[in-house]
């Protein structure tokens, strides 16, 4: 049973200090002192402990979107895998039911921004469902290419047959998790899509959308953030947990990884600029191709290229 | 019992044109539920894998015609019952807040019940020429219930656009039988499956793609498409529903009906119906997010859908071409279920807009707005639809896409069909759901959501209950087939192992344990949702809680007109198709000091009629136009003519003798 929810655990520590890593790698390479890396989740139990304020244009659907974005994101949290153990939920396609339940969440996030009849929330809605539309070619593709690889079609399967191969498969890996790096910058609105620390409505994308949120719905949204960074952080970390070796050894690479990852954030945001809010998607078109790369790079493998 | 049913259904018209107006709706919904209620009794028993059979002497020009109802008919049949059912409960409420005259309304009813009887004879026959018969019934009944409000020119213009395209396809498929009963002499569908296996694979190949091409038009595969954008909006709401939910469905049952009949070139076919499919889904939603007009974006997204369902119907080809039980499995059961689920969102989002136009008398969404808190079940409905359209779990499209996207990870996995197509496809069914998610999350948003965009302090009221009640029936069966997958598909394995001769139960005991799996996760999350919005509840309770106006950025003046605007919304991704569509925009000048109100529009319209009909129907005017000084309306020349073409008539045979006799004349010479 433990292991069953061992993924569930770790993603839940490691997203207790995740954006706190990234806000420290930031300061540091700023040569800034910085806050402490439980300071983003302090922030969050204050705004649990607040009143909220609601708009007079909102309905019921306002209220209802943060708690159906959390809950969907902590249901895909239950796909995930931790090397070869499965998560709680694991079958055959499981990932096409682990992303339309994120769907799920952004569908009420986008309305919920509409439902507050702002224009600069509108805009933020219309941006984050034009780069959700533009993104998801690049996961399926990518998952498409593994279950080809390994010829399993869940995350479990595919995690544990994929260590088995040559080196070539390792360097399919680094690919692969590459683009789950951007997947997840993308999805969660970071640089250098989005900055999520601008000071100016008209360039912001996520953070524009959840304007009006207070309280505890903004709570919920800031955590999630965090959750969703650990999430794609396991996903990533799968491609280095070789099937085999004891939890003793997977755990460290585990949270090495994840760590890895936030510094990298952290590094991203230091030292690049945000793009113009037209080159988004020609950005994000781009990594698709990159899937594709990966494809191309199996078929190679396979020698199935014909 | 063909005799009944002619006379039964005699009566029935009768007594609708007879009847005061306030009875005709009852009578018409007596009679569809009786037709339904007989037609169901049998193709329940079908769907088990009882088929019903039944001959019956169709005198010298049919020859004995074969009714039979097997898993395929028996499932098409109760679904198109279903929507036929809430179609008819809507529909009268629908009428009785529109105004047509009588004779009218009694045609609208007439239209309506055969209409049924007709679709079901095209899921009953299996006999060519009686099929063409049911056909062409079908398509006249339609156009008759298109045209209900036939007093504005773009109804009729479409409707007769409609009429035109409908007998396109109906030239098709009868070129296709009489292929067939050229060379075999029987109009019986066995015929189509003898002549496919004695002829050569081609010959197969070739009468497949005149069946489909004949079908695709009615589906609206495209470039067959170009009537259905038009036809919806113009059609009553409820007609639209049942337009889009069971009528275009007959093109897909033809598509099915054939591939079990043309038993032959079955992975070439697969290939083939899978890239048109996923160019028709990709097309059809890519169109459906540009359009202002709600009922055009619907009409688009039906495309899509039939995109989606070929997918599905291209992988269950495969599979039977590479001999792959489960990819057959997942295929076929997907495409299944995509169409019943299709029927269902699709005929609740056309309810509900009819609900809205009904209350704001206009189907532009950029007039609409803040509706959610004056028409708050109209939008909980609305809204479960566009969930289920856009394939997101809870509810039952997700079932269906999630179906097909297993056949394609199948198909990925076991690495024997051509991984570049299925690729392509996985990328494409993917992207179908991202802008599927973009175009409902405008539409929802922008209709319900927000602040009133144009006339604010109009009374707007909810539907009545007698409205939302076929809504509420509709949404019965989304949040079933959302929930307890297991129980609809199962259903289908009978109807799906008609296809491939080699079947595996074992395959089909995985898939349903899968479905068991996501039914387990899709209550997981219902759990976790309603625990965390009461969690949050209790916790919102002890705190303070305020409300206030939006957040403007300091600008205190909220003006429903600063809103986002649907046109606005889209903005950044109609930039990134426009090379794709036709963008015509209008604008007035600013002139003088004190400027008049000046107005823009955009309309984005179909780059495929442009070049597929348009064009084409412009050069054949402009050839026909050389002509016109033949018709000038005076009858004397018309005489004229009439006797011109007498003597001719007379002459040419005479001329012909002459010819020859002076041909022989100067042979002997």
């Amino acid at each position: 049973m433990i292991m069953h929810i061992i993924s569930l655990l770790l993603i839940l520590i490691t997203s207790l200090f995740f954006s706190g890593i990234i806000i420290r790698a930031k300061s540091i390479f700023s040569g800034r002192k910085g806050p402490g890396i439980f300071q983003p989740i302090r922030d969050i139990l204050r705004s649990f402990r607040k009143g909220s304020v609601y708009s007079e244009t909102t309905s019921i659907i306002f209220r209802l979107a943060p708690t159906v974005y959390f809950s969907t994101l902590v249901m895909s949290i239950l796909f995930v895998p931790f090397g070869d153990h499965p998560g709680l939920f694991s079958f055959r396609g499981d990932f096409v039911f682990f992303s339309y339940t994120l769907a799920l969440g952004k569908f009420f996030m986008i309305i919920a921004a509409l439902d507050t009849g702002s224009s600069f929330e509108g805009m933020g809605a219309s941006r984050e469902g034009l780069f959700t539309m533009l993104v998801e070619p690049a996961f399926f593709i990518l998952m498409g290419s593994l279950s080809l690889l390994t010829g399993y079609t869940s995350f479990a399967g595919i995690f544990g047959a994929l260590h088995f191969g040559s080196y070539i498969s390792y360097g399919i890996g680094i690919l692969a998790s590459f683009v789950f790096v951007i997947i997840a910058l993308i999805e969660n609105s970071r640089m250098p899509v989005d900055d999520p620390k601008t000071h100016l409505e008209l360039t912001m994308v996520h953070e524009v959308m959840i304007l009006d949120n207070s309280g505890f719905d903004l709570g919920l949204i800031l955590y999630a953030i965090n959750l969703k960074f650990a999430m794609y952080g396991a996903i990533i970390a799968n491609f280095f947990l070789t099937p085999g070796f004891q939890w003793y050894y997977s755990i460290p690479i585990y949270f090495t990884v994840q760590f890895v990852f936030a510094v990298l954030v952290g590094m991203v945001e230091s030292f690049s600029a945000r793009f113009r809010m037209n080159h988004n998607p020609q950005f994000i078109l781009m990594f698709t191709s990159i899937s594709l790369l990966i494809f191309l790079g199996v078929l190679l493998m396979l020698g199935k290229i014909i | 019992m063909s005799y009944f049913l002619i006379i039964f259904i005699a009566i029935i018209i009768s007594a609708v044109s007879l009847a005061r107006e306030k009875h005709k709706s009852a009578i018409a919904l007596i009679s569809v539920l009786v037709v339904a209620f007989f037609s169901s009794w049998i193709s329940i028993g079908a769907l088990q894998g009882d088929t019903w059979v039944k001959t019956i002497q169709g005198g010298n020009v049919f020859g004995p015609v074969t009714l039979r109802v097997d898993g395929l008919s028996a499932w098409f049949v109760l679904l198109t019952n279903f929507t036929l059912i809430t179609g008819m409960l809507y529909g009268r409420q629908y009428l009785k807040k529109s105004h047509g005259n009588s004779s009218g309304t009694s045609l609208h009813y007439i239209s309506y019940i055969l209409n049924q009887v007709a679709l079901i004879g095209v899921f009953f026959v299996q006999h060519g020429l009686a099929f063409i018969c049911v056909w062409e019934m079908m398509a006249i009944t339609s156009f008759i219930l298109v045209i209900f409000e036939h007093g504005r020119m773009e109804t009729l213009k479409a409707g007769i656009n409609f009429l035109i395209q409908s007998h396109i396809s109906i030239i098709f498929i009868t070129l296709a039988f009489i292929w067939v009963y050229a060379s075999t002499g029987s109009f019986d569908f066995s015929a189509i499956s003898e002549y496919s296996s004695s002829g050569t694979r081609e010959a197969g190949l070739l009468l497949f793609l005149v069946f489909f091409v004949g079908f695709a038009i009615k589906a609206g595969f495209v470039p067959f498409h170009t009537w259905l954008p038009h036809a919806h909006p113009v059609a009553p709401s409820h007609i639209s529903g049942i337009m889009s939910g069971v009528i275009i469905k007959s093109g897909i049952y033809g598509i099915l009906r054939m591939l079990i009949l043309i038993h032959e070139n079955y992975l070439i076919l697969g290939y083939i119906i899978l890239i048109i499919s996923v160019i028709t889904g990709i097309y059809g939603v890519m169109l459906a997010i540009v359009q202002h007009n709600i009922k055009k974006l619907l009409a688009y997204h039906s495309i899509e859908n039939i995109g989606i369902i070929g997918i599905g119907i291209g992988i269950g080809s495969i599979g039977i071409g590479l001999n792959q039980p489960a990819l057959v499995y997942a295929g076929f059961a997907g495409a299944l279920l995509h169409t019943l689920n299709h029927s269902l969102f699709k005929s609740l989002l056309f309810y509900s807009t009819g609900a809205v136009y009904q209350a704001l008398h206009t189907v532009n969404i950029e007039r609409m707005g803040g509706l959610v808190n004056k028409m708050p079940r109209t939008a909980l409905l609305f809204l479960l639809g566009a969930l289920a359209i856009c394939g997101l779990p809870p509810f039952n499209g997700f079932i269906s896409e999630f179906l097909i996207y297993s056949g394609l990870y199948g198909a990925m996995g076991s690495g024997s069909a051509s991984t570049v197509i299925v690729i392509l496809s996985i990328s494409g069914l993917s992207l179908i759901g991202g802008l599927a998610m973009l175009c409902f999350t405008k539409a929802f948003g922008i209709i319900f959501l927000g602040k009133r965009r144009f006339n604010p302090h109009a009374e707007v009221k909810d539907a009545s209950p007698g409205m939302l009640f076929p809504l509420y029936l509709i949404a019965i069966p989304i949040i079933m087939i959302g929930s307890f997958p297991g129980l609809f598909v199962s259903l289908m394995q009978k109807t799906i192992e008609e296809y491939s001769a080699i079947t595996m139960p074992s395959g089909y005991e995985e898939l349903l344990t899968i479905m068991q799996n996501i039914s387990l996760a899709v209550w997981a999350l219902i759990v976790l949702i309603i625990t965390l919005y009461f969690l949050r509840k209790i916790i919102e309770e002890k705190r303070v809680i305020r409300s206030g106006p939006t957040w403007g950025c300091g600008y205190p003046a909220d003006s429903p007109v600063l809103q986002y605007t649907a046109t606005s919304f889209v903005r950044s991704y109609a930039k990134i198709i426009r090379p794709l569509v036709v963008t015509s925009k209008t604008r007035d000048e600013i002139r003088d000091i004190i400027p008049d109100p000046v107005h823009s529009a955009t309309h984005y319209n179909d780059k495929v009629e442009r070049g597929l009909v348009d064009w084409p129907v412009r050069l054949l005017r402009g050839f026909l136009n050389r002509f016109r000084f033949l018709q000038n309306g005076s009858v004397q020349f018309y005489v004229l003519y009439g006797v011109v073409f007498i003597a001719i008539s007379i002459a040419i045979p005479l001329i012909i003798r002459a010819v020859q006799y002076l041909t022989q004349l100067l042979n002997q010479i």
